[in-house]
């Protein structure tokens, strides 16, 4: 079984500072895997570095196809789709538009786009109610759902989230979630970068934990709930020089 | 190239400069008179723009302001010539003064907008006074003449001009070297660092748009006196362009880069002048495509102008440490009333609709060290800017050191006592590590733009460096004093931040994120630095993400989680606290 | 000043303000995908006008000559990237965009300058000689500054407007012409008589300026370009090239240009630098509209207009220098109401290498 996405030795660096140290990770159709640990840990970079948004070095593949010369868009269209730690919305437009921009990379005939509508409207209801409205006027849960809704438009064969549960109360936090439930079970392969170490495990099939650049701890999600290890590393004990027990895929 | 080969090789070139006269013939004089009242120009440039950040597209109206100024009393008031030179001063300098005040506080790509809008105007002003002479302009300028001397032979003009943009390079360099130029300096990493420093943009802004107009003023007044003869012409937008060209063709970064681009820029014009008339009728239009053309792939690939390339022939110069003088420089009072250092008292920030911080109090005590965590999002930075002055809160109080600065700017907090790091290094790349330092100490300081130009505070200049000799040293980066900061690893570019602070001599330290890209050998030293600063009685505040680091340094912890206070107490406390665990590991979804 | 001579003024200003409006939306729009602030955008206004007048005149326009060479930069700066990169597959379609799509035009015009043309043909031709100047210029000029400061645009973008309008005067000479204008004749409103070329300016600028909205509003590819501006990183993560949208703006910024040049041609006799004060003053109008609102920027464009007519009527000289004057005070409340959104503080270390 071939891998949906690999990632090898990836390394991504600020100027001087080196944010992502040699991290390597794999991604199997239908897989739901998280990118758990830390604030300033590189997650988001790694991600990042992923959909190619920052220059990195190392190998990357996706469904066999080697990413590392194309650019952002060109991932897009080959079936990438990010839901960014700002959002990124456009502010200006409605939040259909924000949604119908989310499927430029498809060209699809009005019929499909209406098809693709709906399905994103089913999921969030919300959403079809404030369709009119400026993305910008949307509280911060809905505009969650809207920049998730947006890059579901493109039907995505892999979706990386970047911290979807930053800035949201528990209540809203807790939606999103059972969204990401039910995509998972549709059949969408995601790759979930979170702080909120509970969540993301609960969802998830495979674990990797980062520290300071590099993957600490990797393991089966449900395995790695109630872990001390992990406890320690968002509120200090273990460092990254010790080198994490070897990484099987799930 | 050895030092003392580079010593020659300038001696023989001054000499050589001086002596040219002889050698020569008229025209090439002529031209390089030419050469060095433009450079002048562009010496202005290359102080607002490449050190200041200001780009101007207006340096040629001010260029023409003196040079009408002066020829109008020259000519219509039958007046002196030197009396013209200080009404030149006086006129661009009074509209500087003017145009900056209100146009200064402008940011971005407005401010050199709003050059391109009154150097469009004032130049359209000559050309439609009727007392200028209009379209006409002024004819039968006097020559210059001190007592008996007339300059108005290209030779005599030549020392003229010679010894002019002599002395304004060594007032410039003078300046760029003391305590207001590093300010001027400091103006491209924006406001934020600058305040921080108790600098305050405007003024500094202010005083070098005004050199800037000044050196421009005098730079018309020679070409008034030299060519005998203006009209509005050469004062127009374009030519503003071609003195930015100049600057930056040269290398704006550097003082000799006016030269080298005026040098360049004229020659290329004789040069096209010559050449251009033997392809085409229209070589005067041809002229200003190439121009055009040129400045465009210069800002494509070469934008640090000539000047980089020539000073790496330079021999480096491997500058002293500073002489070892004490306490010149006043210190800091350090009495803090009821050893309260700084307290926040339901501190609330709104933006729009969003809570950032939700009624926060705190109290820090003299002497401690306090950390400041909480996830992602959880208000820190916002707090963070309200405590430095950044930015105000929406409602509560803060007092530091028994005074309330709820409202105070950052320039005044920073002078009460308090000094800030950044979260992304904000240091001056290009300068050298203990000049980086020495900016710290700005508000220990007072020598002014004219002091600094005529040298006039060398006693306090020596103490200054010395004192940032010693900042290096407490944080151990002494033996590299005279590197440029652009070249150190993130390390140690906190470490040079840090310094910046002490030089400041604060009471209370404030760092953002200070562990953030660090190593964690870089961690432990930065850790036990901090440790011996407390020794020496500073207090600390510091945002930190990494808990490792923070467990072993602080006295106590302040945890934030939704804009609101969660928990307090000394760390063992904390990381035991069931809350946070939950707040930093999340809710179960 | 009478009642009477206030409303001819009126007339008047609204008149130049129409032209104005064209172009200041362009700006506005340019400035809002791409960040450049375009200023010879004037310059490709005159190109258009001059273009036309060779034409009439039975000449060839000496604009083809600039169309190829900038045609033959954008083409090898494209085929350079594409070795670089090694894009082969692609290299037809940059072929096609920057070598053949604007040579088309100027192959026409080849075959039939000095024949006589039907006057819309006369048009026509000149506006597609015009309109590939914009884009090939972002591509050779702005594109390889993408992520540099404003500033650096800024002053890349007065420097080309001295190129362009030093091509204008080597091409064009120092004379200046106006074209046969495309509708004769009067029309009557109310006690107002204006000529029917004035009419039909003004009735174009807001056939255009709607024609603008509904794109925008109303089209994927206007919506895109809005998406682009307002947030360049959403946009690439949905697949939207800012490099595209970046020359599509400057194509219909040109194409604006153009057409703005064309209808004021009979009206206003045009010099090879013409151009400058005119987008200059359009530019006035789009900061009164704060870079960023068209309807304001078209409202800023006729206050412009009344502002010079009125103005001229106490002095002409002075009516220029009114106007840049007036740019000052315009900056600095839309500074005041711009400052927290907008300006960054931008660390200004990259433009001293």
């Amino acid at each position: 079984m071939s891998a949906l996405l690999e990632v090898e030795e990836l390394r991504v660096a600020y100027g001087k500072f080196e944010a992502v140290r040699g991290v390597s990770f794999a991604i199997e159709p239908g897989q739901v895997v998280t990118i758990i640990g830390p604030n300033g840990a590189g997650k988001s970079t790694t991600l990042l570095a992923t959909i190619g948004l920052l220059p990195s070095k190392g190998r990357l593949s996706f469904e066999g196809r080697d990413f590392r010369r194309l650019d952002v868009e060109a991932r897009v269209a080959h079936g990438l789709s990010l839901v960014p730690e700002k959002r990124e919305l456009f502010g200006n437009l409605s939040v259909l538009d924000n949604l119908q921009l989310g499927a430029y990379s498809r060209g699809e005939s009005a019929r499909a786009m209406r098809d693709s509508l709906r399905e994103v409207f089913d999921r969030f209801p919300r959403l079809e109610e404030r369709k009119s409205q400026l993305a910008s006027t949307l509280s911060g849960g809905e505009r969650q759902m809207l920049a998730l809704g947006r890059a579901l438009m493109s039907r995505p064969r892999l979706l990386l989230l970047d911290e979807p549960s930053l800035g949201l109360a528990p209540l809203i936090v807790r939606e999103i979630f059972s969204i990401l439930q039910t995509l998972r079970r549709s059949g969408v392969s995601i790759l979930l970068v979170e702080q909120n170490a509970r969540a993301a495990l609960e969802l998830a099939d495979y674990a990797y934990v980062m520290e300071i650049g590099e993957i600490s701890l990797a393991g089966r999600a449900e395995e790695l709930i109630g872990d001390e290890r992990i406890v320690s590393s968002y509120l200090g004990g273990v460092f990254a020089d010790e080198k994490p027990a070897a990484i099987a895929r799930g | 190239m050895t030092r003392p080969a580079f010593r020659i090789v300038l001696g023989v070139l001054a000499a050589a400069l001086a002596a040219l006269p002889f050698v020569v013939g008229g025209f090439a004089i002529t031209l390089l008179n030419y050469v060095g009242i433009y450079a002048l120009a562009a010496l202005g440039l290359v102080l607002l723009t490449g050190m200041g950040g200001l780009t101007s597209f207006g340096q040629a109206a001010f260029v023409g302001i003196g040079a009408y100024a002066s020829a109008y009393l020259t000519t219509a008031q039958g007046l002196p010539p030197l009396i013209g030179l200080v009404a030149a001063v006086a006129t661009t300098g009074g509209v500087a003064l003017l145009l900056g005040a209100v146009t200064l506080k402008l940011g971005g790509h407005f401010l050199p907008l709003s050059t391109i809008a009154w150097g469009i105007a004032i130049s359209l002003l000559f050309g439609n006074i009727e007392a200028l002479g209009r379209h006409n302009g002024i004819a039968n300028i006097p020559p210059v003449s001190v007592g008996p001397v007339s300059f108005f032979t290209a030779e005599s003009m030549y020392y003229l001009v010679g010894l002019t943009l002599a002395g304004a390079m060594w007032l410039s360099s003078n300046l760029l070297d003391s305590r207001e130029g590093r300010a001027i300096r400091s103006l491209r990493s924006g406001a934020a660092m600058v305040e921080s420093l108790g600098i305050s943009v405007f003024r500094t802004r202010l005083a070098v748009f005004v050199i800037a107009g000044i050196f421009a003023g005098i730079s018309g007044w020679l070409y008034a006196h030299m060519q005998r003869f203006i009209s509005p012409a050469p004062f127009e937008l374009r030519t503003g362009i071609e003195y930015l060209l100049m600057a930056v063709a040269g290398g704006s970064g550097h003082i000799l880069g006016a030269v080298v681009g005026a040098a360049l820029i004229t020659f290329l014009k004789s040069v096209l002048q010559d050449v251009l008339p033997l392809l085409t009728s229209n070589s005067a239009q041809l002229e200003i495509v190439i121009y055009g053309c040129l400045f465009i792939l210069l800002l494509q690939y070469a934008r640090g102008g000539v000047i980089p390339f020539i000073l790496r022939l330079a021999p480096k110069r491997r500058a002293p440490p500073p002489a070892r003088i004490t306490g010149v420089l006043p210190k800091q009072d350090r009495s803090a009333p009821d050893a309260t250092m700084l307290e926040i008292v339901a501190v609330t920030k709104r933006f729009g609709g969003l809570v950032a911080v939700n009624e926060v109090s705190l109290k820090l005590r003299a002497g401690e060290i306090l950390g400041l965590i909480g996830p992602n999002g959880a208000g820190k930075s916002t707090l963070f800017n309200a405590i430095t002055g950044t930015d105000k809160p929406s409602s509560g109080k803060i007092v530091f050191r028994g005074r309330d600065v709820t409202h105070v700017p950052a320039r005044k907090i920073a002078a009460l006592g308090m000094a800030r790091t950044f979260q992304h290094v904000k240091l001056r790349p290009n300068m050298s590590l203990l000049e980086n330092v020495a900016l710290g100490a700005y508000l220990r300081s007072r020598c002014g733009f004219l002091g600094g130009a005529l040298r006039l505070a060398r006693a306090e200049e020596a103490a200054i460096r010395a004192d940032a000799m010693r900042q290096l040293e407490r944080v151990g980066l002494a033996d590299r004093f005279a590197d440029l900061a652009g070249n150190l690893p993130l390390a140690s570019q906190r470490l040079l931040e840090i310094a910046r602070s002490l030089a400041a001599d604060p009471v209370l330290l404030v760092l953002d994120e200070p562990a953030a890209g660090l190593r964690r050998m870089e961690k432990e030293a930065l850790a036990s630095l901090l440790h011996r600063l407390r020794e020496e009685g500073l207090t600390i505040l510091l945002v930190e993400h990494d808990m490792d680091f923070v467990m072993n340094l602080v006295d106590r912890l302040v945890v934030l989680d939704f804009g609101s206070k969660l928990a307090e107490g000394p760390p063992s406390q904390i990381r035991a606290n069931l809350q946070v665990q939950q707040a930093y590991l999340g809710v179960a979804a | 000043m009478n009642l009477e001579i206030a409303g001819i003024l009126a007339q008047d200003g609204i008149a130049n303000g129409a032209i104005y409006v064209l172009m200041a939306i362009g700006m506005v729009m340019i400035f809002a995908v791409t960040r450049v602030l375009f200023v010879p955008f004037g310059d490709l206004s005159a190109f258009a006008a001059l273009t036309l007048a060779s034409f009439q005149l039975g000449r060839m326009p000496a604009t083809v000559w600039l169309v190829v060479l900038l045609s033959a930069l954008a083409t090898a700066a494209e085929l350079l990237r594409i070795a670089r990169k090694r894009e082969w597959h692609a290299a037809h379609k940059s072929l096609a965009l920057y070598l053949v799509a604007p040579n088309a035009p100027v192959l026409l015009t080849l075959l039939l300058a000095g024949e006589s043309m039907h006057a819309a043909a006369e048009v026509v031709l000149s506006i597609a000689l015009v309109v590939p100047i914009g884009p090939l210029l972002y591509r050779i000029a702005f594109r390889p500054l993408a992520d540099a400061p404003i500033l650096v645009l800024l002053i890349v973008a007065v420097a080309l407007h001295f190129a362009v309008s030093g091509v204008a005067l080597l091409f064009f000479g120092p004379e200046g012409f106006r074209t046969r204008p495309f509708v004769s004749g009067e029309i009557a409103i109310g006690e107002v008589v204006v000529s029917m070329q004035v009419a039909l300016i003004v009735v174009s600028s807001v056939v255009f300026s709607f024609l603008f909205f509904v794109v925008f509003e109303k089209t994927m590819a206007g919506k895109a370009l809005r998406a682009t501006a307002v947030n360049r990183i959403g946009a690439r993560i949905v697949g939207i090239r800012p490099f595209r949208t970046g020359g599509l703006a400057f194509l219909l910024g040109s194409a604006l240009a153009a057409i703005s040049g064309i209808l004021v041609s009979p009206v206003a006799t045009f010099f090879f630098d013409s151009g400058f004060m005119i987008g200059l003053k359009a530019f006035v109008g789009a900061i009164v509209g704060g870079l960023a609102s068209y309807p304001l920027a078209a409202l800023g464009a006729i206050f412009v207009g009344l502002l010079e007519s009125y103005s001229s009527f106490w002095s002409s000289a002075f009516k220029e220098i009114l106007v840049f004057g007036i740019l000052i005070p315009v900056l600095l409340w839309r500074s005041l109401a711009f400052a927290q959104v907008e300006e960054e503080e931008e660390e200004l270390d990259e433009v001293e290498t």
